[in-house]
């Protein structure tokens, strides 16, 4: 535990420090980065404000209404999170670029066509990510309403608003502003998509400006401002979430189900419009990565392709054994709260830093690849602990005093409980890690050579090509590969695991 | 013999305190109305729980740590792992590192398993086994410790009586076999009469000294009569 909070420590501080050392103290900003601040903030507000009011009456309907595919929907409201940035871009073009299917049906009424690079570009990105999170965090939380609950307001005669002022909205006002908070937290710290759909001085994020400082500029010293910035930034909102964060309530109901009322005639129309709306919102893109990726992949993705997948692969299975590494020893409270100062770190200042303790060592160049796998591997940590904790504490309660008075050493406790009982989340969380990393375009953005791309840098690059036909084929051995990681592991845990 | 000295535990805001010598061999029980620190005895003996005062064995003070201690103990419940077999579970005993068996231990680990009535059962999951063969098999793995002090907070509490007083007499017979002093929390007061040589009552924050069970039975202590129902006149 000792050990891995130290080498965690270490690889968040030591490369902050590399920086300021390299940078020789804090630079001054430049006059764009004050924008890019402003920028950031507005977009993670305009996001989250976004993402949790859409999230309100899709998370109402999918509470009140049952249908055939409801279990399968939610099952993919999930899938965002692991889909990689740069392959929801793809997607996101098809439906609302230049030559996307939004833009086409505007043409054909005569009407003027929407531009999706700037600020609405990213905030509609923004939504596509979290609008599933927010609609998971509403959803599991109005369901947490006892029935007994409902069957009271029907029996009291309540009227629909009378049921929305009594149960949904003591709940929505306790729920809402943390599913912001967290939503604002994560856009906060958004690179890949400004990278794509941003850009510009009125369109940068801090993120973003790290990179434009370090890439364009090396100045070592801005970067390092911007870096702090990002840190601070993230710090606060990340303890504003916290404390917003959703608390429990409601008390236990017996869980059986009680037709609603208020969810017939007019309000069932409209519960599945919301739905149909999120549903074609999310899967469009998607079904659209598929369609126009197969001839792309058909056709052969290139060399350069298929090299820059196996590189994928390679970091995100070496980042999904560190982060496992890392996660073993300190999968308790305080592990998990030392994690946590990882995410409000700049991950491209963190491998700045990296690159800048290696160069006295090696070409830092030929480190891109192993330096991205730590750098994911941290990013990831925080998530993997959040999975694993409760479980890792369940086993020890349930397991411990046992494992004690049989005298179990460490490596047996590991071996032959530890491992066995956790196979479950732990399978998941690799399995999140893994396509996590497999989708990631940050680091590797700043130092990769051509020799050393990842897949969604390789589809980057090959977009600024304007060879839009084989990045659709790229995105979509990204996605198989992001989702078919993901399986992998997850279904690996589930085999054969008994009780 | 096992010697507690100026135990002073808090619980809830309230202390339990007392002194408590008993002979190796013993049977004893420890009875007293709920949430009066019975199994927080348990727990201080075994080391699960820090407490002032000093715990002797054999005139030696116990280790700090539970795993250092000459303890057997059974839970309520969870006192086998439901993923390993019940061979597994019994082999931590002999081989608390989780390696391999030699095949004397595996021969040790048939036997213990027949001296419960559960020959053959090695290969099975505890999920596929009756609550009674399950305390059977846990019972077992005290057998395979062969520990000098055993615990037993209220591992049979689940079982019907007839089921109860049969393993209540397999534990007599397995503590006879180690020569093992054996303490027992239970609410029963038959149970401490059928199987107990003496009471130890926690009531009122005191742990009492150990009563020969039947003049514990005969004259009960006020605190305990309250506990039982009798008036207290």
């Amino acid at each position: 535990m000792i050990l891995a909070a130290l080498v965690l420590a270490i690889l968040t501080l030591g490369p902050i420090g590399a920086v300021l050392v390299r940078a020789g103290g804090l630079g001054d900003l430049a006059p764009g980065d004050l924008q890019a601040l402003r920028f950031t903030v507005f977009q993670a507000t305009l996001s989250g404000l976004f993402s949790v009011a859409l999230a309100i009456p899709v998370a109402r309907a999918l509470a009140r209404q049952t249908f055939w595919g409801r279990g399968l929907l939610v099952s993919l409201m999930g899938a965002p999170f692991i889909l990689p940035v740069i392959v929801a871009v793809m997607g996101l073009l098809a439906v609302f670029g230049r030559s996307g299917l939004v833009n086409g049906a505007l043409d054909a009424l005569g009407l003027p066509n929407v531009n999706i690079y700037g600020l609405h570009g990213v905030v509609l990105a923004h939504v596509f990510f979290n609008l599933p999170l927010a609609v998971r965090m509403l959803l599991q939380a109005w369901l947490a309403i006892p029935a007994e609950r409902f069957r009271l307001a029907s029996s009291l005669g309540l009227t629909p608003w009378g049921v929305f002022c009594t149960l949904e909205w003591p709940l929505l006002r306790r729920i809402a502003p943390g599913a912001f908070a967290v939503v604002f937290v994560i856009c906060l710290t958004s690179f890949a998509v400004a990278l794509t759909l941003g850009g510009g001085p009125r369109a940068t994020t801090v993120e973003l400006a790290i990179y434009q400082a370090m890439r364009f500029d090396f100045d070592l010293g801005r970067a390092a401002v911007l870096g702090l910035v990002q840190l601070t930034l993230g710090f606060v909102a990340g303890l504003v979430a916290l404390k917003l964060a959703p608390a429990q309530g409601f008390g236990i109901g017996r869980g059986r189900w009680v037709a609603r009322w208020d969810g017939r005639g007019l309000a069932r129309v409209l519960d599945f419009f919301w739905i149909g709306l999120a549903a074609a919102f999310l899967l469009a893109p998607l079904a659209l990565v598929v369609a126009r990726g197969v001839p792309g992949l058909l056709e052969g993705a290139g060399e350069g392709t298929w090299r820059a997948a196996g590189h994928s692969l390679m970091v995100a299975l070496a980042s999904t054994t560190l982060a496992v590494l890392w996660a073993l020893p300190l999968a308790t409270r305080r592990g998990e709260l030392l994690s946590i100062a990882a995410i409000a770190i700049s991950p491209l200042v963190l491998g700045t830093g990296l690159f800048l303790l290696l160069r006295p060592f090696v070409n830092p160049f030929t480190m891109a690849l192993p330096v991205t796998a730590v750098v994911n591997a941290l990013m990831a940590l925080p998530f993997m602990l959040r999975i694993l904790r409760p479980e890792a504490e369940q086993v020890a309660r349930d397991f411990g005093r046992l494992g004690a008075t049989l005298r179990m050493t460490p490596w047996a406790w590991l071996r032959l409980v530890w491992l066995p009982r956790l196979r479950r989340p732990l399978g998941f969380a690799m399995g999140l890690t893994a396509a996590l990393a497999m989708g990631d375009l940050g680091v590797i953005a700043l130092f990769a050579d051509p020799d050393r791309a990842t897949l969604p840098l390789q589809i980057h690059r090959l977009m600024g090509a304007y060879r839009m036909e084989a990045a659709a084929g790229a995105a979509l051995l990204l996605l198989m590969l992001s989702f078919g990681l993901f399986w992998l592991f997850d279904r690996g845990g589930r085999v054969h695991v008994e009780d | 013999m096992l010697r507690i000295e100026d135990l002073v535990v808090t619980m809830d805001g309230q202390d339990l305190t007392g002194d408590l010598v008993m002979q190796e061999g013993a049977r004893v029980a420890v009875l007293g109305p709920s949430g009066a620190g019975k199994s927080t005895l348990l727990d201080v003996i075994a080391g699960f729980r820090q407490a002032d005062g000093v715990l002797r064995w054999k005139c030696d003070v116990l280790a700090d740590r539970p795993e250092d201690r000459p303890i057997s103990i059974l839970f309520q419940d969870g006192n086998l792992f439901p993923h390993m077999t019940i061979a597994r579970n019994l082999a931590l005993a002999l081989r608390p590192d989780g390696c391999r068996l030699s095949p004397v231990q595996n021969e040790q680990v048939e036997q213990a398993l027949a001296r419960v009535g559960l020959a053959g059962m090695g290969p099975r999951k505890p999920g596929t086994l009756s609550g009674g063969q399950q305390s059977r098999a846990a019972l077992a793995r005290v057998l395979l410790q062969a520990r000098p002090i055993i615990l037993l907070d209220e591992p049979f509490s689940a079982l019907g009586p007839a089921l109860k007083q049969e393993m209540l007499a397999l534990v007599q017979e397995v503590a006879d076999e180690l020569g093992a002093l054996v303490m027992m929390v239970t609410h029963a007061p038959d149970d401490a009469r059928r199987f107990a040589q003496s009471v130890v009552l926690v009531a009122n924050g005191q742990v009492h000294e150990p009563v020969e069970t039947e003049a514990f039975f005969k004259t009960p202590p006020a605190a305990f009569r309250g506990y039982i129902g009798q008036t207290t006149d």
